[in-house]
């Protein structure tokens, strides 16, 4: 069905005949459609709003630092710790992950020359900017959404009106693009990859974004439908979750859920992703399991839509649904546990290099096994309705969403930087932000477990005086994240600029995006490349074994 | 095997290379669009549903819905998704006068519905905030109509194009098959939404 008024010609592309060789600095401030463009965007974009958010992260653990209200006032509290979680999942980890390196690299390691539908691309990103501003807005239109981010009715609808329902279109608006990028990346994997590539010949990083996308598409819309009913009940007078009418607030959480469980799987299941890349590139050894760990993809998202309600088990939730989300919830452990074995067995036996992308691989090993673990304890219901909502949920999803989310952006950005701006980062920079990070991570998230353990609730400003000990120590380690962060940032706009100038394939690696130049041209290929090997093909031949460099590595074998 | 994908030419020659084209994937794109779009309204009906559930009167009493009118929208609806596809295949033989006929008859057919809608609305003597069952009423029907209304347009601007000497023919004709594709959607939307908030007060 090949028609001519609606396929991308690569001049359509740029404009019209003459255009330009690369892109020049403004057109990343364009409705540009170029998929290395947008994934640019997405990832610039997502690393600014990781600052704000970190930013309130570090005010809100500096009044947590005494057990008095000393330093924000409760209402600006509330605003940050509704916001620091709204922005760092809608704006920074799903942009990041999702939006910034699928929209790069699919493409670009199927052998694409564009996503399927360019222009809805765009859209979706665009749809981005405008949503974090309603955000920003909402704290100069009556201080700031006060409700968490989860949002429970009744206390969202009775506190900070306006901002609630800015707070409810930036939701819709960042859930829209979600819904649209995860079309085109469907499609795109589906229909664009080279003819030469079978479906078991694609980077597992493919895999993971194919099992994103299906429960993006999935479970989006219903969050979309839980946001117009609370819009409606905020602003036009329903009564869909007031109690005193007739609603029912459950429905709400049901509903939120349904949508926000599996949201966790979306920001971890490319950076599952990104891992099965970096790793085999680093250990010079082929990916173990190449299938368990494609297949355990699509298991996380198949059984990931049927766990939400582990999120409720306090909610007057029957007795039979919390034996049966128990056990469904436990179910996600074992392809999580086949992809966490697949990767320390492709470790095993390997010519490790120590660079700062396996550094933070290897670290988000360590962090996620141990948020892994009290992931089960939570999922179990009659722990968790002991640690509901006290400080152990927060460290448990801090210890999965910074040790294995962030870590697995960063880690991303180390390896793919080189790709995307034909420099080098500078690695002991790189080994100093991995350091910082790491010690970081454990000594801000790791007593919050204890915290919870002895009942400090979470979403307090204030606390019991007995708890100040290790809050002390929790803001001596977010104070640690924050420092960890200049390094990074020095190192990535001083090596954009001056950095090293990397080749085609600084690494070695064998997927396809490094067949190309760095950064890649703008249709990613003059003519488009023949897979001949598997894209973890590492350790057939003794010539590939050069260093990051490219200098000759000793060839000594166990 | 150097470790680098060989970049064996797919097709000869920079100039072809630069004019490749890949297929038409826009259906694709929207089926799987619609997907998740049907799972906007799933939730809709899902919270209905539970509501239904768990109140004794469901519609309570002084919010009955009507029936006659919206059996009769839906014959109008359901049978215009066979027009509509009574157009795309006359486009498929390359009969553009067949399909604006046809394609035309479903505009006016679409408006219809949403005039009743409309006037279903004016005459039930309840509004959006009277009770909870009323919320969920307009809501539904109200994101069903706003759909029907995005169908129309696209309809009207498939009709729009048609204008253009040679726009669609029996080989390009991507624009109406997706205003159908969308047209059905809409169709099976309201089929459910008939039979969960009209034909289940009949119990």
């Amino acid at each position: 069905m090949a028609q001519a008024d609606i396929s991308i010609k690569p001049t359509e592309l740029q404009g019209g005949h003459g255009h330009p060789d690369k892109w020049k600095w403004y057109d990343y401030f364009t409705f540009n459609v170029d998929h290395k463009v947008i994934g640019i965007q997405y990832l610039v974009t997502s690393f600014l709003f990781y600052l704000v958010g970190g930013f309130m992260a570090v005010l809100m653990r500096t009044e947590l630092a005494t057990p008095n209200s000393d330093f924000l006032s409760p209402e600006l509290y509330n605003a940050f710790l509704t916001n620091h979680g709204t922005i760092m999942i809608f704006l920074w980890i799903v942009p990041a992950a999702i939006g910034g390196f699928g929209n790069y690299l699919i493409p670009l390691m199927i052998g694409a020359r564009d996503m399927a539908f360019p222009k809805l691309n765009a859209l979706a990103f665009w749809l981005n900017p405008p949503a974090g501003l309603l955000l920003a807005a909402s704290f100069f239109l009556g201080g700031g959404a006060q409700s968490g981010w989860t949002s429970y009715p009744p206390l969202s609808e009775i506190t900070a009106n306006l901002p609630q329902t800015l707070w409810c279109v930036t939701l819709i608006m960042v859930g829209t693009s979600s819904i649209l990028g995860s079309v085109n990346f469907l499609v795109t994997i589906w229909k664009m990859r080279v003819p030469s590539m079978a479906w078991d010949q694609m980077p597992l990083f493919c895999w993971a974004m194919v099992a994103t996308s299906v429960l993006a598409l999935f479970a989006t819309p219903v969050l979309a439908a839980a946001m117009v009913l609370l819009l409606f009940d905020i602003n036009f007078g329903t009564s869909f979750f007031k109690p005193d009418a007739g609603g029912n607030v459950v429905v709400y959480q049901h509903l939120f859920w349904f949508y926000s469980h599996p949201a966790v799987y979306l920001m971890i299941l490319p950076i599952f992703g990104i891992m099965s890349e970096v790793i085999p590139v680093h250990a010079r050894k082929p990916i173990f399991g190449y299938k368990a760990i494609a297949y355990s993809s699509l298991t996380i998202c198949l059984v990931g839509l049927f766990v939400w309600v582990h999120h409720m088990f306090t909610s007057g939730t029957a007795p039979w649904m919390r034996i049966f989300f128990t056990i469904s919830t436990l179910i996600v452990a074992v392809p999580t546990g086949i992809k966490i074995f697949s990767w320390v067995a492709t470790l095993w036996g390997g010519k490790i290099r120590y660079t700062t992308a396996m550094l933070f691989a290897v670290g988000l090993l360590s962090m996620f096994v141990f948020g892994g673990l009290s992931g089960v304890t939570l999922g179990a219901a009659p722990f968790d309705i002991h640690v509901h909502d006290t400080y152990y949920v927060v460290g448990h999803f801090h210890y999965v969403l910074y040790g294995g989310s962030v870590f697995g952006i960063y880690s991303g950005i180390y390896h793919w930087f080189p790709k995307i701006t034909g420099r080098m980062l500078n690695e002991p920079l790189g080994k100093v932000h991995f350091v910082l990070t790491f010690i970081g991570t454990i000594i801000t998230f790791t007593p919050m477990h204890n915290l919870g353990m002895q009942g400090m609730p979470r979403r307090v400003a204030m606390y019991d005086p007995q708890f100040a000990h290790l809050n002390q120590l929790v803001t001596v380690g977010a104070y640690i994240l924050a420092v960890s962060v200049i390094p990074f940032y020095f190192n990535v706009i001083w090596s954009w600029m001056k950095g090293k100038e990397a080749g085609p394939n600084p690494w070695n690696a064998m997927t396809m995006e490094w067949t190309t130049d760095s950064p890649p041209i703008i249709e990613n290929w003059e003519v488009l490349p023949v897979l001949t090997h598997g894209p973890y093909a590492y350790g057939m031949e003794r010539a590939d074994e050069v260093g990051p460099a490219g200098e000759p590595l000793p060839t000594s074998r166990p | 095997m150097q470790g680098t994908v060989d970049s064996t030419p797919v097709v000869t020659g920079h100039e072809v290379a630069a004019h490749e084209e890949h297929q038409d994937l826009r259906v694709l794109g929207l089926i799987t669009f619609l997907a998740s779009e049907f799972l906007m309204f799933a939730g809709f009906f899902a919270v209905f549903l539970v509501f239904r559930g768990s109140h004794v009167q469901w519609p309570p009493e002084e919010t009955e819905v009507e029936l006659l009118l919206p059996a009769v929208n839906t014959l109008i609806l359901v049978s215009s998704s066979w027009v509509i596809n009574l157009g795309t295949k006359a486009i498929k033989k390359n009969d553009l006068a067949g399909m604006r006929k046809w394609f035309g008859i479903t505009a006016a057919m679409g408006a219809i519905f949403l005039a009743g809608q409309v006037y279903e609305y004016m005459n039930l003597g309840y509004g959006l905030k009277t009770n909870l069952f009323s919320n969920c009423f307009y809501l539904t029907t109200g994101f069903h109509g706003a759909h029907v209304f995005i169908g129309l347009v696209l309809i009207l601007g498939v009709l729009w194009r048609s204008r253009r000497a040679n726009h669609y023919n029996d080989i390009t004709h991507t624009g109406p098959e997706m205003a159908e594709i969308y047209w059905h959607f809409v169709d099976v939307v309201w089929i459910v939404l008939f039979s969960l908030i009209y034909l289940l007060t009949l119990i």
